[in-house]
């Protein structure tokens, strides 16, 4: 009798593994990847200026009390572009946006203000990505909510949208703006 | 024949249209560096990191200008004398383990390093029994 319910048990681990494996091949890939600093200080970093229109950003100063949002973007990112009337209003709703620009150039940087707006209150230049690779950021555009005592309270992933703004507003809030 | 010779040569001067960026890559993206000792640190390490652009690659074999920005990254930091693990350490802080391709020894793979053990401990003992059954039939 024992030895028969022996003969089962390479049958019932096949059938574990076939679950495991069906489940895991079900699954959604993650392809989005997050930030592990969220809850963690700004990681201090001085940046050129990237442009002529917006003066030069340092993130040792994010701790003066007034929360905000760091934009990571870049010219020659298309989604960047579709995000910039959403980053208007928001700038118009009297949000501060700093933003960062990765592996630019001062004179497409001017280009892409002139052509979407400038939501900015400053713009570093971040030529070799240096920045992103601190904050833990994956890609552009991507959005950080910074609280009044420069942490980082938020990681939007991706273009802000029309329907991303209530969000947005909701986690400056909570933030303290 | 010239028409074709301008036209050609023109095609080689003109840049990638659809290039992720403007910008040369940072100084040591593709380029080793001098002392091959630090060199070889470095690339086992790039082997072992993730590319955040193209996630099924290493950022060793990615042309991605976030990897080329990171090869760089990693192979100044190796010449200014830090240790890869401590690398490693810094990036997974930031990414998660999601970036690194070295297994850890974190509780959840725990049963997969206990797995080889297990299954030649149940080889043993298999083995063991029949062998001993077969003495006591003879």
């Amino acid at each position: 009798m024992k030895r028969s319910l022996i003969l089962w048990v390479p049958l019932a681990a096949y059938l574990v593994f076939l679950v495991v494996a069906s489940l895991g091949l079900t699954q959604k890939n993650q392809t989005v990847i997050q930030s592990r600093m969220i809850g963690k200080p700004v990681p201090g970093i001085d940046l050129p200026a990237a442009s002529a229109m917006a003066p030069a950003l340092s993130t040792k100063q994010m701790a003066d009390g007034k929360p905000r949002l760091l934009n990571v973007f870049a010219s020659w990112c298309v989604p960047c572009a579709a995000e910039a009337p959403q980053l208007a209003q928001l700038a118009q709703r009297g949000v501060r946006i700093d933003g960062v620009a990765i592996r630019d150039a001062r004179p497409d940087v001017d280009a892409f203000l002139q052509r979407n707006g400038n939501p900015f209150h400053r713009i570093g230049l971040d030529a070799r990505s240096t920045l992103q690779f601190y904050l833990g950021s994956s890609g552009v555009p991507e959005t950080f909510v910074i609280d009044g005592k420069g942490i980082i309270r938020y990681q939007h992933i991706g273009y802000i949208g029309p329907q991303d703004i209530d969000t947005i507003l909701t986690k400056l809030r909570e933030a303290g703006a | 024949m010239r028409p074709l010779f301008i036209f050609l040569s023109a095609l080689m001067l003109a840049g990638p249209a659809l290039a992720q960026t403007a910008l040369p890559p940072a100084p040591y993206a593709d380029r080793q560096l001098e002392d091959p000792a630090q060199e070889a640190k470095a690339m086992a390490l790039m082997q072992t990191i993730r590319c955040l652009t193209c996630q099924s690659q290493s950022i060793a074999d990615s042309n991605a200008s976030m990897a080329s920005d990171l090869r760089s990254e990693i192979r100044e930091r190796i010449a200014r004398g830090e240790e890869p693990e401590h690398i490693r350490a810094w990036l997974i802080e930031r990414y998660g383990d999601w970036i690194s391709y070295k297994p850890t020894a974190d509780p959840i793979l725990w049963p997969l390093w206990a797995a080889p053990l297990v299954l030649l401990g149940a080889g043993g003992v298999l083995a063991w029994s029949r062998i001993r059954h077969k003495k006591v039939r003879a």
